[in-house]
């Protein structure tokens, strides 16, 4: 055995760990269950629910098996009288005061207290005084409160402190009179604030939206891969007869660990609304509902005699992989334009110069092993919390975190350094107070915001300055890969990794913004809807929508298709470390709609010039002949990418980042069909956040 | 006045605190005048802080605040400083323990044997900033407090370079908000540090990870100030009195029904019957009319009149008895008290003042008071006495804390001594119901 395992034996069963384990732990590796309910495994530990009670041998009092450390010999029992009674014993104190209402409550079916009631508890309570009532708190429109079953876990209030950073939730009062919550009644400030219900081993923090619509053993469950940011989360839809009911995230430490963003978890009522069921066409300035043929004659007739350079194709910010293949090849080979952009905010770079230069290399998980960061024009709270959280672990450890750009409150102490890129020459010397803090650091990250920074106009001098400053404090070494892109579009990584840009001469997103204000485009395809940076799409003289809402951008359009939403196909994304990972459609598109790769097949059929795929199996295997790095063997892991970008001689100028975004809750078109959303957007206001942050000067 | 003490009475200069009556100045100078400072405390700056603990060790002295823990021991477990961490000596003045006076009288009547003992206990700890933790509700005595901590600093036995051994230390007071289990020492520091006061986990202990997470000691005000004094006349002086592992002094908070309640420095192991019939003029109508005593704080299990005539006041005689000397705050209860009330508003003092943090306490202690009060009218069964009992049982040792314990050992002493008289309350009512 070597010198850091420690020998010790639950129940009879030997078991080495490594020193400075739990009981809790050693037990976990020998499969026997210890029940629980304050200790979470990536929270700190607190010990009051003192159901994980046991034995040691000598030991005058049974201990906590989630805190007390194992040493070597130790011999301990789970399963003795002692602790089955110390275990009924604390049931029966928690069930006292806990109200029997489990028949309308939505935990039930998924509550800890029940499962460990039934397998831990005792058929009868021997109180027959008086239960205790507590009043409700209104946090907000996420998260619905019933707080006389609080069982004072305090899970929720180490999740706000721990992880989402913000101090709100907290307990009040002595003994009985505990009472957990915020202390002003107010709305929660957290973008995680959602998963405080998953972590609530009650009922007591339970969905708001999803009160009282379905039972936890009605739903279907289906893995699949959250679209609202890049960091592609990995979620489970559950879904009862095709309508999703609710949102959770599937554990994958390597991405979210067990977390998801409030927009993740809550937008799914978008999904139900302003949907766009059938193909619809514009005659007169009035919409009127068509088949699907017909649609496609109004395409064909659309389409007779006009040039294909003044065609011009654009792939929204939410696609897969496999519809976005199928878009750019129906453009480019059916159609036969150039024009053809997957890019629609103006981002700059493209897979000419290496899908590094555009990819969150450190890997999310990866950012758990810097020692420094250097945020350039990035609001990562905003733009993907959950990389946030990475950071903050590193940040609460004493890692200093720089910001360039727009300043904000990242729930952790931050340097504003300045708001340009200017600020890069001091800080890659130290003898200047910003170049201090980074003196000394190994494992620079850097991270750069794909919106603020690389979608300007002078987007590649100002990565080729990023790019020198990183050679300069040797950020990108053979061990250490600190060169960041953050995205926040699901799609964008995909778009880049397929191509979905002009190959020769085509016109890029912005080309043909100004060609769309000229008048020299006849047919635009809007395939989904992207951030324009404010750009309009009117001016074609024929506009094709196709996606899943009544957007403002498709009614601005001469005919709408529907298309499935992102839970509603089978599909791959790749998320902003270009990780490829594969979600299962939970439901099927609504009425007329029709996932998207078929659209294109059966559009391909009326040019005459049929793709070669008939079946999404097919589709995979011509895109991954095409793009080898997609291939099935590479889904799920991290994978390394090169920077191939040549910089360019163009000047850089200092112009201040602008804020990398606008509203967290209405960042895309399910968000925005979202009511819920739309809510949280109007009781937030990530814009009323006050820094707290240290100034430097 | 005798020339000797006794094993009942102790001569003034065998006193720690010799103005615990505060009848002289509770000054520096009067402080002084007593045998305070001076040179023999220069001489103890100058000895080395082992030496110190040593010593303190070989006195075999007990924490004064309840759990009579070997303070040398305790001292031990310290690491020295490193360099890289502060170490810390905290003061646990919330002296909130129902029957207990002892520490306040101390504040505010001797407030420079406490910081006498502080400088001592820093210097042997090495820790250059002590903190004391006062209840809040000693607002007046801390004010007192102050003072003194000021005059130490003017005559230069507080700051940098103490009386120009090198020794530095500074020392602050910090009131607390109101709340019994603060006196726990992880509480305490949790509240010092600006947390809600919550017992912390053990291990760690606060020597590795106290205060800011830095190691920590803290002791009882008494036990504190009880160190100069000890170093300064020395160890046998402190063992001549008491039995062995009990030795020394000890102040002695009688209340109830005596006929002159106080508080007494008096010798270790001094039988209970000596101290209520010497310093407190006896029980109100005679010995006969004993009905019951708590002899260390609320937390104990009480004695009977027979136990009550018998036992030391020590540590170890009282444990053996199944009870504690706690913070040797006697309550009397004569037979004009209603025993089963008093303990039922014992039970409501702990439901109001458990923190909350862990299940069996925050649910349970609450239980135990409501079956306290209906069955204290006879409102019950026989059956529920057992179910009572059985309560208690499930709290105890099942908490992070000692709280629970405490709470639960004076009902169970109830149980243990007046079962009858809840039967025979349960019968009366169950006849007026009848009737």
């Amino acid at each position: 055995m070597s010198d850091n395992l420690i020998n010790l034996t639950i129940d009879g069963h030997e078991v080495s760990v490594p020193q400075g384990s739990t009981i809790m732990k050693a037990a976990e590796k020998l499969s026997i269950e210890i029940p629980h309910f304050c200790y979470h495994e990536r929270l700190s530990v607190a010990g009051n629910c003192r159901m994980c009670l046991v034995n040691i041998e000598g030991a005058p009092k049974p201990v906590t098996s989630c805190s007390w450390p194992v040493s070597e010999g130790m011999k301990v029992t789970t399963s003795c009288d002692d602790t089955k009674e110390a275990r009924k014993g604390v049931m029966e104190f928690l069930l006292i005061n806990h109200p029997l209402d489990c028949p309308i409550c939505d935990q039930a079916g998924e509550c800890d207290l029940q499962d460990v009631a039934v397998s831990y508890g005792s058929d009868r309570s021997h109180y027959c005084e008086s239960k205790r009532s507590v009043d409700d708190l209104e946090i907000g429109s996420k998260i619905k409160t019933v707080m006389t079953r609080c069982i004072h876990c305090t899970r929720c209030i180490r999740f706000a402190t721990e992880v989402a950073g913000v101090e709100e939730m907290g307990a009040t009062g002595r003994g009985e009179n505990m009472r957990v919550g915020t202390y002003v009644e107010q709305a929660l400030q957290s973008e995680l604030a959602g998963n405080m219900i998953d972590l609530c081993p009650v009922g007591a923090l339970t969905s708001k939206p999803y009160a009282f619509t379905a039972r936890a053993w009605e739903l279907v469950r289906t893995p699949s891969i959250d679209v609202m940011d890049a960091v592609g989360t990995n979620i489970r839809v559950d879904s009862r007869a095709g309508e999703v009911m609710r949102i959770v995230p599937r554990e994958n430490a390597e991405v979210n660990e067990e977390w998801m963003s409030d927009t993740a978890r809550f937008s799914y009522d978008g999904l139900a609304r302003n949907r766009l069921t059938t193909p619809m066409h514009k005659v007169s300035g009035k919409w009127k509902s068509i088949t699907w043929p017909k649609a496609f004659d109004v395409i064909a007739k659309a389409h007779k005699g006009v040039d294909v350079d003044r065609i011009a194709g654009l792939a929204g910010d939410i696609h897969s992989l496999e519809d976005l293949y199928a878009f750019n090849d129906f453009m480019k080979d059916v159609i036969g334009t150039d024009n053809v952009d997957g890019r629609m905010d103006g981002y700059t770079l493209n897979r000419e110069d290496g899908l590094g230069a555009s990819l969150m290399n450190t890997g999310i998980a990866g950012l758990e092993k810097a020692d420094a960061f250097v945020l350039i024009g990035t609001n990562p709270r905003l733009e993907a919390p959950l990389i946030n959280t990475r950071i903050r672990k590193q940040a609460l450890k004493g890692a200093p975190v720089i910001m360039v750009g727009e300043d904000a409150d990242l729930t952790y102490t931050s340097t504003h350094a300045g708001v340009d890129i200017k600020v890069l020459e001091g800080l890659a010397k130290p003898a200047t107070k910003l170049g201090k803090l980074l003196k000394g650091k190994e494992n620079i990250a850097v991270i750069v915001g794909a919106k603020a920074v690389l979608t300007r106009t002078d987007a590649r001098p100002q990565m080729r300055e990023i790019l020198s400053f990183c050679e300069k404090m040797n950020v990108a070494r053979k061990d250490w890969n600190g060169f960041n892109v953050l995205h926040q579009q699901a799609g964008r990584a995909g778009a880049l990794a397929l191509g979905i840009t002009p190959e020769d001469n085509g016109m890029d997103a912005s080309a043909i913004y100004k060609a769309l204000k000229g008048g020299k485009i006849d047919v635009l395809w809007q395939f989904g809807e992207g951030d324009t940076g404010g750009e309009s799409l009117s001016g074609a003289k024929f506009s094709i929508y196709m996606g899943t809402h009544k957007t403002e951008a498709a009614k601005e359009a001469n005919l709408m298709l529907p298309l499935a939403a992102y839970t509603e196909k089978d599909g791959l994304w790749m998320n902003t470390e270009g990780r490829v990972q594969e979600a299962k459609a939970a439901s099927k598109p609504p009425l007329n709609a029709k996932e998207d790769w078929k659209v294109f097949r059966a559009l391909s059929d009326v040019f005459k010039s049929t793709l070669p795929f008939n079946t999404l199996k097919a589709l995979r295997e011509n895109m991954i002949e095409d793009w080898p790095i997609l291939a099935e063997e590479h889904w799920g892991a991290k994978q390394e990418f090169d920077i191939a970008f040549k910089a360019g001689k163009a000047t850089v100028t200092d112009t201040a980042y602008t804020a990398p975004v606008d509203s967290f809750y209405l960042s895309n078109e399910i968000l925005r069909a979202s009511p819920v959303m739309a809510e949280c957007a109007a009781e937030n206001g990530a814009a009323k956040f006050k820094p707290n942050m240290k100034k430097v000067s | 006045m005798a020339s000797k003490s006794t094993a009942t009475n102790l001569i003034r200069t065998d006193k720690v605190f010799q103005n615990l009556d505060g009848a002289e100045d509770w000054g520096i100078k009067g402080y002084e005048k007593r045998g305070g400072y001076g040179n023999e405390l220069k001489k103890i700056l100058k000895t080395d802080p082992k030496e110190i603990i040593e010593l303190v060790k070989a006195s075999g002295q007990r924490g004064r605040g309840g759990a009579g823990f070997p303070t040398g021991l305790k001292w031990s477990f310290m690491p020295r400083p490193d360099g890289k961490r502060p170490n810390y000596l905290v003061c646990n003045a919330d002296e909130g323990e129902p029957g207990t006076c002892k520490d306040r009288d101390i504040l505010r009547f001797d407030p420079h044997t406490l910081i006498e003992g502080m400088i001592v206990g820093c210097h042997a700890l090495g820790a250059e900033t002590g903190y004391i933790y006062v209840r809040g509700e000693y607002y007046d005595e801390t004010s007192r407090l102050q003072q003194a901590i000021d005059e130490a600093y003017e005559a230069g036995l507080l700051g940098k370079n103490i009386m120009g051994t090198g020794v530095n230390v500074d020392v602050y007071t910090h009131l607390g908000a109101g709340a019994y289990i603060c006196g726990e020492e992880t509480a305490l520091l949790e509240s010092l540090e600006g947390k809600k006061g919550q017992p912390r986990l053990k291990p760690p202990f606060p020597a590795q990870f106290g205060l800011y997470g830095c190691p920590t000691t803290i002791n009882n005000v008494e036990t504190i100030a009880q160190i100069p004094s000890i170093l300064k006349r020395g160890v046998d002086w402190w063992t001549q009195f008491g039995r062995p592992n009990n030795h020394g002094t000890k102040i002695f908070c009688i209340s109830g029904a005596v006929n002159k309640p106080c508080n007494i420095e008096a010798p270790m192991s001094i039988s209970l019957k000596d101290l209520i019939e010497e310093h407190c003029d006896g029980v109100m109508g005679g010995w006969d009319n004993l009905q019951a005593i708590i002899p260390g704080g609320s937390s104990t299990p009480m004695l009977n009149p027979e136990q009550s005539g018998e036992v030391l006041m020590d540590f170890d005689a009282l444990r053996e008895l199944g009870t504690g000397l706690g913070t040797a705050g006697v309550i009397v209860m004569n037979k004009e008290v209603d025993v089963l009330d008093v303990m039922t508003r014992i039970s409501g003092f702990y439901k109001h003042e458990s923190c909350g943090q862990c299940t069996p306490c925050r649910e349970g202690v609450g239980w135990v008071y409501r079956l306290m009060e209906r069955l204290r009218d006879g409102n019950g069964t026989v059956k529920e006495l057992d179910q009572l009992f059985d309560v208690t049982k499930r709290i105890e040792g099942r908490t992070i804390c000692a709280f629970a314990d405490g709470a639960m050992w004076p009902v169970q002493g109830t149980l243990k001594h007046f079962r009858g008289e809840f039967e025979k309350r349960i019968e009366e009512r169950k006849k007026q119901g009848a009737a």
